[in-house]
């Protein structure tokens, strides 16, 4: 009985030891931690390039708190959740993974995660217009192309806004979702859509008249 | 008789006898009327016949019979009647053949009583009664009823058109009508009713259609009460109760509601000369006539918003016209004309809303949308908000344009607060007001605290105490300041050697409630520095926790002018002052040397400089005299200037505050919007979008009018602040985070 315990936690501590290894491979060791470089390697071994929304998805997946980095804690349990040990199988887990996030459960939270992970000071609550840009371009530009290329567009050239807050942000994917494109029909001013997206529709409007 | 059953053509044969003697009664022959016996006789007859045991009963045949001998009398006697008349003599026929029927009726269905007793509800038959009328349905009306339509539709249509009818006799006729319902409604309604209205219609349709061209407003008003009241009386006379509210509803479409519009816009005799001309008479029966049809009354208030927008709109237009045709810098002389102009309006109205219109809420919902319009309109680039404060503060310096009683001010007034209820950008009324209000405190000696404060407290009743509460403080601080100089010349007497030698006042206002004055970094006169360092040290005496920041441009200052002539004690605002003393030191002086010695802005300096030696009084003269202050000037004083007076007011014209009152509220308003929210997330907790914005506006209409992107805008940066969140899973609610 005792050998079947330390045969099951043998296997236990030996794929943890994989994990650890492999963490350590990319590690900066005096932060103990997987920093920005240290991603990048990870990136071009995994045969991605580091702007791919599938690293995105990895921090997501690893509940990663700061932006480009990644802490042994989170590493070991994201990895161990995906049910991978090497970088072969964390590269064939990547494709899974993407069609995990596409779940409409899951797809959400990973919308809002890919927002917070942009928040990189303490106490910052928005994020400014160019980043928001490509960040929309990276996690929704397959899905609503036209939308998010014209959104992008009205972005870059509005005055109103140089920041977008987390509520502006959420309703980014609640008007692709909802709102017939492009002759935005169904969108009504007077109900609660945050008023950066009234705006873009007004942009819109006037533009096609 | 005993127990022997009668055998049913022997029984008939008695039925028979009475049935002819009926006929020949109905028939007007000589006959004795129905004796009780030879009514029991036949009663009994029936009642043995009935009682018989089978085969003998012969109820069923006797019901038979009974409609038979009716339907056999109709047709041998009352159709060939009917045959050969017409019009009204037809009429007469069929009413008499009625009522002839009905008393047959009557008299057979007591002889066969028994049969309406049991038989007719054991074969659930209908009652004798029924059958009665039923048989005459059949034959008769069924056959003439759209003929008796056409004669008394007729007989209506000649009464309407003046002549005399028989009413009595329509009466009847359409009785019978609703007599053949056999208690429904549906025979009158349809043989009649539907016809009747619709001729009605287009009666009154042609009717209606002349009148409007030919005939003034009141003389149509007069002519459609007149026909209402008739068709009234025809129901009551000969038509059906029921009738009533239809018929009238179709006439009022057609007489009032049809032409509405035209019939009170008349050229020459609608609503608006009708005011003109002070017709109350004609005011208010248009109410009533209107009062009586439903959604009436909305009607007629459309037409008198329309007419009152237009008054106030064109007494607005008279203002911006003359003074766009004058001088540009004219006092506003044509908006005082403008408010006086709109509040007569408004007390006329008024007036006419109680006399003639029962105050009714429609019509006051309809002045108060009429005057929203005009009473924003901008006059020449003044926003209404700007006019109105300028009018309170003509009436209230000290003396006015004319010499008002004190009655007289508190009326005009009240009245100058009731206009500003239609006023939407309150705030902007109350910033210019508070600017002007400061200038009468400051500069305005004598001015009549009482009728300060009235207004003040008026304003706070009507639109709440943030409207209001700095003015307030504004006033007690002057009464205070009162106090402080009498403290200070107090400090004077009881320390002689510190008096600066000159005679001075200073007001201590209360920053917060003041409007804020640019503050300039003044090289002061030397004897004034004196004033201000023995003041500063009275002032530390009294209390430690202030800090005492001195607006010179506020103050004003006397100056003994020793002009080669005559001298003269000039009357400047304190910022003249320091630059006349510089003359005092130097002959003559060049712009860039009074620049250097005075420390102020180009802008305010030339203002200055231009009051002294290009206005009307020339104290100093002006190298080269040309019209307008340039940077290579030079100034002396002008020894030979000389006035009539002894003492004169030099003015400074000030700069124009418009733009910055406008700039000033505009940038407080999104602070408000957010206290607003605020307010009402922390008392609701959760609530729909939709409510949010409606309270939002609801609580700031005392101030102005929040246009929903600013709100929106404001919600935003209330989340992005973390003092509200959007509900996850209802995208239109937001909640409170406390």
């Amino acid at each position: 009985m005792l050998l079947f315990v330390s045969v099951s936690s043998k296997a236990k501590i030996k794929g943890l030891e994989k994990i650890d290894r492999l963490f350590n491979t990319y590690a900066n060791s005096s932060f103990g931690m997987i920093d920005p470089e240290g991603i990048e390697a990870l990136c071009s071994d995994l045969g991605v390039d580091y702007t791919d929304v599938r690293i995105l998805m990895l921090a997501w997946k690893l509940k990663a708190e700061k932006q480009g980095y990644f802490t042994q804690d989170e590493w070991q349990t994201g990895l161990k959740a995906l049910g991978v040990d090497s970088l072969s199988k964390l590269k064939k887990a990547l494709s899974d993974l993407e069609k995990e996030v596409e779940k409409p459960s899951n797809y959400e939270d990973f919308y809002t995660y890919a927002f917070r992970y942009c928040l990189t000071e303490e106490k910052q609550k928005s994020v400014d217009i160019e980043s928001i840009c490509e960040l929309l371009n990276l996690v929704l530009g397959v899905q609503f192309r036209p939308q998010i290329d014209s959104l992008i567009e009205y972005l870059k050239v509005q005055n109103d806004y140089k920041v977008i807050n987390s509520d502006q942000w959420i309703n980014f994917l609640r008007f692709c979702k909802e709102i017939s494109f492009p002759d935005l029909e169904n969108y009504d001013a007077i109900q609660a859509w945050p008023l950066i997206l009234d705006n873009y529709v007004e942009w819109m409007r006037e533009k096609h008249s | 008789m005993g127990c022997e059953n009668i055998e049913f053509d022997q029984g008939w044969g008695e039925m028979e006898k009475g049935i002819e003697k009926l006929k020949r009664i109905l028939a007007g022959e000589k006959e004795t009327p129905f004796t009780s016996r030879e009514y029991m006789t036949l009663y009994t007859t029936i009642y043995n016949m009935c009682n018989q045991k089978a085969p003998h009963d012969y109820s069923e045949q006797l019901y038979d019979k009974y409609k038979k001998t009716l339907d056999e009398y109709i047709t041998s006697i009352v159709l060939p009647s009917l045959k050969d008349k017409h019009d009204e003599f037809m009429l007469r026929e069929l009413v008499e053949r009625w009522l002839n029927h009905k008393i047959m009726v009557k008299w057979l269905t007591r002889f066969f009583h028994y049969l309406d007793r049991y038989f007719i509800i054991q074969k659930s038959v209908p009652a004798l009664n029924e059958v009665g009328t039923t048989c005459f349905l059949n034959l008769v009306y069924e056959d003439v009823h759209p003929t008796i339509q056409d004669i008394v539709l007729s007989l209506i249509d000649k009464e309407r058109e003046g002549d005399q009818i028989d009413r009595a006799l329509l009466k009847n006729a359409l009785e019978i009508f609703v007599e053949m319902g056999l208690g429904q409604m549906n025979r009158y309604q349809d043989d009649f009713e539907a016809r009747f209205l619709q001729e009605t219609t287009n009666y009154y349709s042609r009717k209606a259609s002349k009148w409007i061209e030919e005939d003034s407003c009141p003389d149509y008003l007069l002519k459609s009460e007149e026909c209402l009241k008739k068709e009234v009386d025809r129901v009551s006379s000969y038509l059906h109760s029921s009738s009533e509210t239809k018929l009238i509803k179709k006439v009022q479409h057609e007489l009032l509601v049809v032409y509405v519009n035209q019939l009170l816009e008349k050229e020459d005799s609608g609503i608006k000369v009708l005011f003109r001309d002070d017709k109350v008479d004609d005011l208010s029966r248009t109410y009533r006539v209107y009062n009586k049809i439903s959604q009436g009354l909305d009607l007629v208030a459309n037409v008198f918003k329309q007419h009152v927008t237009i008054e106030g709109t064109a007494f607005v237009q008279q203002a911006e016209e003359a003074t766009s045709n004058q001088a540009s810098n004219t006092p506003g002389g044509h908006e005082q004309v403008l408010v006086k102009n709109i509040l007569e309006l408004h007390d006329n109205y008024m007036t006419y809303l109680n006399s003639c219109f029962q105050n009714h809420n429609l019509f006051q919902k309809a002045l108060k949308e009429a005057f929203e319009v005009f009473c924003n309109k901008t006059v020449n680039g003044s926003p209404s908000a700007e006019i109105l404060a300028s009018f309170a503060d003509h009436i209230l310096r000290k003396g006015g344009s004319e010499k008002l009683s004190d009655e007289v001010i508190e009326e005009t007034l009240e009245k100058v607060v009731k206009l500003l209820q239609y006023v939407i950008d309150k705030d902007v009324f109350a910033e210019f007001y508070r600017k002007k209000l400061a200038r009468r405190l400051l500069f305005d000696r004598g001015t009549n605290d009482d009728h300060e404060r009235s207004i003040l407290s008026k304003l706070k009743q009507q639109f709440g105490a943030p409207l209001t509460s700095k003015m307030e403080g504004m006033v007690t601080d002057v009464v205070l300041a009162k106090e402080h100089q009498s403290s200070f010349q107090e400090y004077l007497r009881n320390n002689p050697d510190v008096h600066p030698g000159l005679d001075f006042t200073v007001t201590v206002l209360t920053t917060g409630f003041w409007p804020s004055y640019k503050w300039f970094d003044l090289s002061l006169p030397s004897e004034m520095v004196k004033c201000v360092k023995v003041f500063k040290g009275f002032y530390e005496t009294k209390t430690k926790h202030r800090k005492l920041t001195w607006k010179f441009s506020l103050g004003t200052s006397h100056i003994n002018g020793k002009f080669e002539p005559k001298p003269i004690e000039l009357i400047v605002s304190t910022h003249q002052a320091a630059v006349l003393l510089l003359f005092n030191a130097s002959e003559r002086l060049s712009y860039s040397e009074i620049v250097a010695q005075l420390n102020l802005a180009h802008d305010d300096l030339i203002r200055l400089l231009h009051s002294l030696s290009c206005a009307k009084y020339k104290i100093l003269n002006k190298e080269p005299s040309s019209k307008s202050i340039s940077q290579s000037d030079s100034f002396k004083f002008n020894p030979n200037f000389t006035d009539k007076m002894r003492r004169i007011k030099v003015p400074l014209p000030p700069v124009d505050e418009r733009k910055k009152v406008i700039e000033d509220v505009d940038k407080d308003r999104p602070y408000a919007i957010d206290a607003a929210i605020v307010r009402i997330m922390k008392s609701r907790k959760v609530i729909t979008h939709q409510q949010l914005i409606s309270e939002t506006i609801e609580q700031l209409s005392r101030m102005f009018k929040p246009n929903i992107k600013a709100i929106k805008k404001r919600i935003e940066d209330l989340i992005t602040r973390d003092y509200i969140e959007r509900d996850r899973d209802n995208s239109h609610m937001f909640r409170y985070l406390a």
